[in-house]
């Protein structure tokens, strides 16, 4: 049985106005749905429902807009369906362009910080250890839960921004400890070093575990490398769209497992299931549905590429030329893209015939022309959804390989660490 | 019409009659759900090509995006989604989009929690109807 606190049952009769007591309700009902007791606060948001789909998402948002609506909380905004600026190099018609621009708008009136990013944990907006936030977009819950240790439930769209208007949440889920235990044990036996420390491995496990997890929060055993913080972002968006992964405990590298026993709260160790090279040979050959060579577009930045991985990028590319047949297009946030050029990276990306898409990416915003039907990516995420999404045909490899491929105009794929493995 | 019944659990109450469109395996509809035609698109799903639109979508949960709630509130605006979505445990994802589709369009779409058991009985091209107090009849 649900019990509101006075606060909570003030904002549903409308005392902080119709936009809070509109939201408020949405919160109530999911409530009951989810079976909570009770409301709590929480101290940040992100907000998922940014992404212009068509009227329906646009009109949702400017009824909330036009009622007054305005955040409670921090709150920062997922990217949305146009780049601002960038958008009349593309597709994308004048129509779309502007109702995806009226959308932002409703969601910049409401308070929230224009971040426009899928990767808000590398903003300034990137939560701590064991805070209480409501985030939308699949990869930044599993990011902000499992590599953070922050709490979030999986909101979904047009739920995110309610709970970032009224500040509150149902208690229940990722937000409470004892639901953040391991439920399902998965264990790398006998998978070459050379094998994780391959550039493309922490995205194909991901792909794998997504699969595997089911509804379960997956505990991985027998990772032998340290990861960077981008590896954990493949993994963790690979793991959202492979799977409805919202967290995973990698032990020995996430922070509330640094343990096998802390990952489980000490509760009993399930029977691992193991992972063999084999399996992720076969996940890898998932990621790819092209068959030949063909190539007209590499897509990097999904999630969004952060400042790392601009500067990993640099080096790869400096003094080279992408084939003038094959666009080779960057997705990122704002923020990224400043630093980027600050440090002094993002000249040598430029001057290699890189093109930079700002605030959305290929599956938010229609932006490819028709000629565009293969694609090369080193992004799990871009792999899932291009095909079923955009009708196009996609090759999965390395930042190395997609390099590779964009100055040689074809696909060129370095197989030897996978197939020796 | 029914010779069985399965008792449901009624997560977004409503009524809905229609063809079952069953699955077991999770399904996004961002990527995975066309709302201009109300088929199923996901090229990883064994029920890509199909149209979903108007059918009793029996599916075990949703995986994937969070942009599934917002692909089904166009469907719900657009006419195309499921006429009802039928689940094993409770989804808050397919709750959400028909708890919002009510408060926007006043259409809400029964969502109703099966036990997995229950929800094997129910096969492809079944007449199937849904009752407000989460019966299930075929």
């Amino acid at each position: 049985m649900l019990t509101l606190s006075e606060r909570d049952q003030a904002m549903l009769a409308g005392d902080r106005g119709p936009a809070a007591q509109l939201a408020m309700s949405i919160v109530v009902r999911m409530a009951a749905v989810y079976g909570a007791s009770e409301l709590m606060d929480v101290s940040q948001a992100h907000i998922d429902s940014t992404i212009y789909l068509g009227d329906a998402t646009l009109e949702f948002a400017e009824r909330l807009a036009s009622l007054g609506a305005r955040v409670a909380v921090p709150t920062s905004l997922n990217v949305s369906g146009v780049d601002e600026c960038g958008w009349k190099d593309w597709a994308v018609s004048p129509e779309w362009a502007a109702k995806a621009a009226r959308q932002m708008l409703a969601y910049e009136r409401m308070g929230a910080s224009p971040t426009w990013t899928c990767a808000p944990y590398q903003t300034k907006m990137r939560p701590s250890f064991g805070q209480q936030v409501a985030w939308g977009e699949s990869n930044a819950i599993a990011f902000a839960n499992s590599v953070i240790g922050a709490r979030t439930e999986r909101y979904p769209d047009l739920l995110d921004v309610c709970c970032a208007i009224t500040g509150r949440v149902p208690a229940v889920g990722l937000h409470l400890t004892e639901n953040r235990a391991g439920e399902l044990l998965l264990r790398l036996e006998r998978v070459p070093q050379a094998l994780q420390e391959d550039d493309q491995f922490f995205a194909v496990l991901g792909h794998l575990v997504g699969k595997l997890a089911g509804d379960s929060i997956p505990v991985i055993d027998g990772v032998s490398v340290r990861p960077a913080e981008d590896q954990l972002k493949a993994f963790a968006a690979a793991a959202a769209s492979s799977g409805r992964v919202a967290l995973f405990h990698l032990v020995g590298v996430t922070p509330e497992a640094p343990t096998l026993e802390a990952a489980f709260q000490g509760r009993t160790v399930p029977v691992p299931m193991t992972i063999g090279t084999a399996d992720l040979r076969a996940a890898r050959q998932e990621l790819t549905t092209a068959d030949g060579r063909d190539l007209d577009m590499v897509i990097l930045g999904s999630p969004h590429f952060s400042v790392a991985e601009f500067r990993q990028l640099a080096p790869l590319v400096a003094g080279r030329r992408a084939n003038p047949r094959v666009k080779f297009l960057i997705t990122s946030g704002r923020l990224m893209k400043e630093l980027a050029e600050e440090a002094g990276v993002l000249a040598p990306i430029v001057e290699f015939g890189a093109q930079i898409t700002l605030d959305t990416c290929i599956l938010a915003s229609p932006m490819l022309p028709p000629e565009i039907q293969t694609l090369m990516t080193n992004s799990a995420k871009y792999a899932y959804y291009a095909p079923s999404l955009l009708n196009t045909r996609v090759t999965f490899g390395s930042l190395a390989d997609c390099v590779h491929s964009a100055i040689e105009g074809r696909v060129v794929r370095d197989e030897s660490v996978w197939q020796t493995a | 019409m029914a010779d069985r019944v399965i008792a449901g659990r009624s997560i977004v109450e409503g009524a809905a009659e229609g063809e079952a469109l069953v699955t077991t395996e999770a399904l996004s509809f961002w990527g995975g759900y066309d709302f201009h035609t109300g088929e199923i698109i996901d090229k990883h799903h064994p029920l890509a090509g199909v149209r979903a639109a108007g059918r009793i979508l029996v599916v075990p949960f949703s995986k994937g995006s969070s942009t599934t709630t917002a692909v089904l509130l166009e469907a719900v605006r657009a006419g195309t989604a499921p006429a009802a979505i039928l689940t094993t445990g409770v989804d808050s994802f397919f709750a959400l989009a028909s708890i919002v589709a009510d408060v926007m369009y006043g259409k809400a779409f029964p969502v109703i929690a099966l036990e997995p058991g229950d929800a094997a009985l129910l096969r492809t091209g079944m007449r199937v109807s849904v009752e407000r107090s989460g019966a299930v009849r075929f």
